[in-house]
């Protein structure tokens, strides 16, 4: 029997093999001899050995599949239009985006710039086709999350805190964890930026929860297009993965960098844990409203891709090496999830501070607390009176949650994470430069003390960053009138009145909280305060804000 | 209606759904268009790299060991009263980009594919043979050394707009040093006894190349990043690049039987008509500025007179590749001519000099040894 007969074989001749490509493209780099190429940002590491490249691409092969999974997504957007997404979709999803959709299009930029960095700092030119491309990539992710945002406030029934969406990512106390993790991508000891944070930290762990366990969540809202287009988005993150891993082979071969290695994952993993934890849990597990008891809860979606698939298989080999892996931090965050409640009491605090954002919060109802309690057993007896006030305080002229008096204590924020220290057991403070300064954990103490430094364990680390600016948002706002702050943050609705957060799904303008209604409470930083008080009042403080509150049904 | 129909109406979540304060607020709102509408453009890159003097009410919020804050509006000596009015004039955001580097990708593929399923590569005349392997071999490494130049600029600029038509600039430039070294490679399995290292010692050795390589190093080295910018697209492009391009590969190539050079060369021009436009656009800004335009074009042109004579000098140590191919189709001095007028008009649009730009003069530049 004669072979079938292809087009392919009969157009096909030979080329050159993706290897022999790849050594051509790698040998486009040379020394310079006339200048020598300029600063870059700085490093405490050593890099001697040229990262190799894992992925053997090169452009022409990489903008076409690009463009193809462009056109997909397009596509799909399209269709959901034609299907009427927008009838079926799950206004208590849709509205946790504007959100996560003001904060993700600038950590993805941060990582394009951050590529400029690593480029120069990676000795040879073999990786430089990796770093070119996920620099394309994130200018890609950048503007297709623009892009998705865009398209959700043009369809979706309330566009309000879409249309504002970059000026509130500036204003907002929320979306200011999420440009610490931004910033830290891109800003301090290059290495520790670029590679470690990014690259070996959330692209190879945390965007698994962010790219593909938020997407599961949001089909199962009716919400078809962020699937389409983060999954897309995360079909990108293995060539990053296969960058930073590369890049992290060549410095560990330098025994120097040990010390600093270990520093840095410990850091970027306690970190992505606090920030990405706390802002995806919450979303995943308070922005649906599908309770499928089979389907798996935040902690079990971090024990397999955390656990399971990023610290058994990704952090414990880096031992072989001579890393110091720190499990008692990858213990103690699973912990904080399955047995702490971290991602319900954020999710609290994001609620007992509804009026300062620029989305809807809804109350959880008794479907949701069948499920919390199914999954989490013992949810109910802590957090089933608050969401229960939360509903009763929904209506507009009820007192704000913030202020009724329900036993919540406002929690201090944590100066590293700049998440709330919600964990109250795990609460602590600590002197930096002479003030006092209040954390989340003992790694956030460590990471801002100890990390964030001049010297680390007697080693000068000039290159490291420095945390700075406004870091609490409580701080700025100190003293103002609740409706003043959301004023000039700019959080209201174009009448002028009516505010864009309402604590409630209802879209009748009857339901809708104005101004009028929150005026009268003031904003207080907790900092300012602990730091005003007497060391023995202050010592008194502390003890009583670790003892932590029970809340009181109203 | 039935009643279940009313039902689903008010269950929808779609846009006009409900009327309530703010259901018809559908446009970003935060940002004044460059036209009298918001572009796609616009709405995808406009503040999403942040400015404390706009809605950054916390600042920046990590710093570098020095104190230096994440972006910092003294990467570059020039100043600008305002770093977000500057919008790309190619308007890219990344569909455009895919879409436009993938059509070139095809077309150069198509190209390759069919003159060498035509056997054209053994058709070359034997002398541009190693025209292709010495100089187009070498400068390869031209657009390659722009392009990380470039690469590494991305990071330095105040707003989104300037850092993404750097970025895409970027691209382009690599994209196009991988299209030349993937199609000399492969058009080297045709021609027997092809060298394709030869390009890079040319680039490290050859005296024609020299005054090349240093521009380029020049750009890579320049701290300042829009320097780095200002070097590559106002100088190298039109002196270097596309006088070599169009002012030789692409006039000369066909009368040595090859129509695939050009072809694949071709779409440089093209990349560097968007990126020309985008670097014009922003110079220009910066010269017009109200409070910083005399500083900033003095600067550009204390920029132009340490660069231009290696430029100008690079593009006259060229002149001996004219000579190289059997049937001498164009002539250097033409290329010249063309590839200074270009420059001219280039320096001109963004207000350089405060009078008419001048002429380099074309009998004192010595080419070569």
């Amino acid at each position: 029997m004669t072979e079938a007969l292809t087009l392919n074989k009969i157009t096909s001749q030979k080329g050159i093999s993706i290897s022999e490509a790849t050594r051509l493209i790698a040998d486009l780099g040379w020394t310079p001899s006339y200048v020598q190429d300029a600063m870059h940002f700085p490093t405490d590491y050593k890099i001697s050995k040229p990262p190799r490249d894992p992925m053997k691409q090169v452009l022409r092969s990489y903008f076409p599949m690009q463009e193809e999974k462009d056109n997909r997504v397009y596509g799909a957007l399209d269709a959901a239009l034609r299907g009427d997404m927008f009838r079926n979709v799950e206004p208590r999803w849709i509205e946790w985006m504007k959100l996560f959709l003001a904060i993700i299009p600038f950590p993805e930029i941060s990582a394009a710039r951050s590529m400029a960095t690593l480029g120069q700092l990676a000795p040879g030119d073999h990786l430089r086709t990796g770093f070119t491309m996920q620099m394309v990539d994130e200018f890609r992710h950048s503007t297709i999350q623009m892009n998705l945002k865009k398209w959700y406030m043009e369809n979706y029934i309330d566009p309000a805190g879409f249309d504002i969406t970059e000026k509130a990512f500036g204003k907002c106390y929320a979306t200011t964890i999420g440009r610490q993790f931004g910033e830290a991508f891109l800003t301090g000891d290059a290495i520790t930026a670029s590679n470690i944070y990014l690259q070996v930290a959330a692209e190879t762990a945390f965007t698994n929860t962010l790219f593909v366990a938020m997407p599961s969540e949001a089909a199962r809202n009716g919400d078809y297009a962020l699937p389409t287009v983060f999954l897309s988005v995360q079909s990108d993150e293995s060539r990053h993965i296969g960058n930073g891993h590369s890049m992290l082979m060549s410095i560990l071969k330098e025994p120097d960098n040990h010390m600093l290695l270990e520093r840095d994952i410990r850091y970027s993993f306690w970190q992505n844990h606090m920030i990405v934890d706390a802002a995806i849990g919450t979303i995943i597990e308070y922005g649906t409203k599908n309770r499928d008891k089979n389907k798996e809860s935040y902690a079990e979606l971090w024990h397999r891709w955390i656990f399971e698939d990023y610290y058994r298989t990704y952090m414990l080999p880096l031992e072989k090496y001579g890393i110091k892996i720190h499990h008692d931090d990858v213990h103690e965050a699973f912990d904080s999830i399955v047995k702490k409640g971290y991602v319900h009491k954020v999710a609290q605090f994001f609620s007992a501070g509804w009026w300062a954002n620029f989305w809807r919060i809804e109350a959880q109802t008794e479907r949701d607390f069948e499920w919390f309690e199914h999954k989490y057993p013992g949810w109910y007896d802590e957090f089933g009176a608050w969401w229960e006030n939360y509903e009763k305080l929904s209506k507009p002229g009820s007192e704000i949650i913030t202020f009724a008096d329900t036993g919540y204590v406002y929690p201090h924020r944590c100066w590293s994470s700049l998440v709330p220290c919600v964990i109250r057991e795990d609460f602590c403070v600590d002197e930096v430069d002479g003030e006092l300064f209040t954390y989340a954990s003992e790694v956030d103490r460590w990471t801002h003390k100890e990390a964030f430094a001049g010297e680390y364990q007697g080693r000068p680390t000039p290159a490291m960053g420095r945390f700075s600016g406004r870091r609490q948002w409580e701080e700025v706002y100190d003293g103002w009138d609740v409706a003043d702050a959301i004023v000039d943050m700019g959080f209201v609705r174009p009448d002028g009145k009516t505010l864009i957060a309402q604590p409630h799904m209802s879209f009748e303008e009857k339901d809708m909280w104005t101004l009028d209604h929150v005026r009268g409470h003031t904003i207080r930083s907790p900092l300012k305060a602990l730091r005003d008080l007497k060391p023995e009042a202050r010592a008194a403080h502390i003890e009583e804000y670790r003892n932590g509150f029970k809340i009181r049904r109203i | 209606m039935s009643t279940q129909a009313l039902a689903v109406e008010e269950k929808s979540a779609a846009a006009g759904a409900k009327v309530f304060p703010g259901w018809d607020s559908r446009a970003y709102n935060y940002y004044e268009p460059k036209g009298r509408r918001a572009t796609h453009y616009e709405d995808v890159t406009v503040d999403v790299q942040p400015d404390p003097a706009r809605y950054l009410l916390q600042d920046w919020i990590i710093s570098f060991g020095d104190g230096t804050p994440t972006y910092s509006k003294d990467w570059t000596a020039l100043k600008s009263h305002d770093w977000h009015l500057y919008r790309a004039p190619d308007q890219e955001w990344e569909r455009t980009h895919y879409q436009r580097q993938s059509t070139i990708c095809g077309m150069i593929k198509n190209v390759i594919d069919n003159a060498r399923k035509a056997g054209a590569p053994k058709r070359f005349d034997k002398a541009w043979v190693k025209v292709l392997q010495d100089h187009i071999g070498a400068f390869k490494h031209a657009e390659y050394g722009a392009g990380t130049a470039l690469m590494r600029a991305q990071r330095y600029g105040y707003t989104q707009m300037v850092n993404n038509a750097i970025l895409t600039n970027s691209s382009y430039k690599l994209r196009m040093a991988q299209d030349l070294t993937l199609y000399l490679g492969e058009i080297g399995l045709d021609i027997e006894g092809f060298d394709a290292d030869a390009g890079k010692a040319s680039w490290l050795e050859n005296p024609i190349w020299q005054k090349s390589r240093e521009l380029i190093e020049s750009a890579r080295g320049a701290n300042d990043f829009l320097e780095q910018y200002f070097i590559v697209n106002v100088l190298f492009e039109p002196l270097v690049g596309e006088m070599f391009r169009s002012g030789f590969v692409m006039q000369v190539a066909a009368a040595q039987n090859d129509y695939s050079t050009p072809s694949v060369i071709s779409a440089a021009e093209a990349d560097y008509e968007r990126n020309l436009a985008n670097t014009v656009e922003l110079f220009a800004m910066l010269v017009r500025d109200p409070h910083h335009g005399e500083a900033n074009r003095q600067l550009l042109h204390a920029w132009f007179d340490k660069y231009s004579p290696i430029a100008t000098q690079a593009a006259m140590d060229l002149q001996p590749i004219w000579s190289q191919p059997r049937v001498k189709a164009a002539q250097f001095a033409d290329a010249y001519a063309s590839a200074i007028n270009r420059m001219q008009a280039i320096v001109s649009e963004i207000g350089v000099f405060a009078t008419q730009v001048p002429m380099p003069d074309l009998e004192t530049a010595e080419p070569a040894e």
